[in-house]
């Protein structure tokens, strides 16, 4: 139990920080609208719902990709992450509240981006749906040991997009996947199995990543 | 208590440390001197275990929640309160009666009327102040301090002189100063880094 109040506790701390310095959530909001925008406007008006679907993904995994780049932002200036490592919590509470933060921001920027979705490309069914929470929690468990082993580079902006981009290539995989198939089930568990992976792979090696 | 055998440390092809052997006991006070970029900073680093030495071994015989590190930076969030900073190392450190330890901490500190401020609203003196609250706030028995003077006024500074009388023999001390008229009759070990 003191596990889950360490977790409750970091995360709660990133929210709060988020709800301050609003630096994060603004610019994700703003970036998967805009993609939306331009993909709207730049796409065939005969274009089929599959090629939609792709620039959806598109928007979504750049927009995670935004809010990855700034995860670990206040930790970075001035050092903090030090102070939380010393701190006799799991390392791994760490990151799994951190991810929590991610996904939260995530759900919040989708909330407003399918809607847009359904405005300006056709309506979102519930597969689609289903395939991007379980991709959210893909993204956020991955991202975040990314973002946080890119925090500690001097080339972090170049380095997580280069990590992260080929990682997730699974997750565009079985998103897309699940939207156009008749039969999702398969897709979507593969989506599961995937979070399921690396979920636990980045819960184990994030203690390596954060120990110099 | 602290153990270093032909400790060395690089960063790249920079040596900052080498070869360095040294014993803190128990209850020991540890007073390292050197110019800038001696590797004061880095020892201490070393000793808290955020470093891995590149050469030899160190070897603290206390878990890290028993561990209190000042470091040059506060290691606090700037757009959080100072209570909400101190809350936050409370809960990770499990402090027994957390709000009224960050309370007495605090008044202390005379960073009491300020606790609802945002830690980048701040001084340097403050932010120090509130540093050495997040250092205490868990009762460690070992503490590292580097530069704890850094920033302070005469005041500060005086409390920090009570905080190392009181600690002297209750608490290992390791402090890292390049201005050691403060804290050299009270330590009982010295170590000058080149």
């Amino acid at each position: 139990m003191t596990y889950f109040a360490d977790v409750a506790a970091l995360a709660r701390k990133d929210i709060l920080l988020e709800l301050r310095s609003r630096d994060t959530l603004p610019a994700m909001l703003l970036f998967v609208v805009s993609a939306l925008v331009v993909f709207h406007f730049s796409l065939p008006s005969d274009a089929s719902a599959t090629a939609s679907t792709g620039l959806l993904w598109i928007a979504l995994l750049f927009t995670a990709l935004l809010g990855l780049g700034r995860a670990f932002s206040a930790e970075r200036e001035q050092r903090v992450l030090d102070g939380l490592v010393l701190a006799p919590c799991d390392r791994s509470a760490i990151w799994l509240a951190k991810s929590l933060g991610v996904l939260a921001f995530l759900g919040v920027a989708e909330a407003v981006a399918l809607p847009a979705y359904a405005l300006f490309f056709g309506p979102v069914g519930w597969e689609l749906v289903a395939a991007i929470v379980l991709a959210d929690i893909g993204l956020a468990a991955v991202g975040t040991l990314l973002a946080a082993m890119a925090a500690a580079s001097r080339a972090r902006e170049l380095l997580l997009p280069l990590l992260f981009l080929p990682l997730v290539i699974p997750v565009v995989v079985g998103g897309v996947g699940a939207t156009v198939v008749e039969d999702p089930g398969r897709y979507l568990g593969f989506l599961a199995l995937y979070d399921l992976i690396f979920a636990i792979l980045s819960w184990a090696s994030f203690e390596y990543v954060v120990a110099e | 208590m602290i153990r270093a055998r032909g400790l060395g440390r690089r960063f790249g092809a920079k040596r900052v440390l080498r070869d360095l052997d040294l014993e803190v006991p128990t209850g020991g006070f540890l007073l390292v001197t050197g110019a800038n970029g001696s590797g004061k900073s880095t020892l201490l680093a070393l000793i808290a275990g955020l470093l891995a030495p590149t050469e030899g071994e160190v070897d603290v015989e206390l878990p890290r929640e028993r561990i209190g590190y000042l470091a040059h930076e506060p290691l606090v969030y700037r757009e959080l309160t100072a209570l909400e900073n101190l809350d936050l190392y409370g809960r990770l450190y499990h402090v027994p009666e957390r709000r009224e330890t960050i309370g007495a901490l605090l008044e202390r500190f005379g960073l009491w009327e300020a606790r609802h401020q945002r830690v980048g609203s701040y001084s340097r003196g403050m932010q120090q102040r509130l540093a050495l609250c997040r250092v205490l706030l868990h009762d460690p028995e070992l503490l590292l301090l580097d530069e704890p003077y850094s920033g302070l006024d005469a005041s500060a500074q005086t409390l920090v002189d009570d905080v190392l009388a009181e600690s002297v023999g209750t608490r290992t001390l390791v402090v890292a100063s390049h201005d050691p008229e403060h804290v050299g009759p009270l330590s009982t070990q010295a170590l000058a880094l080149a």
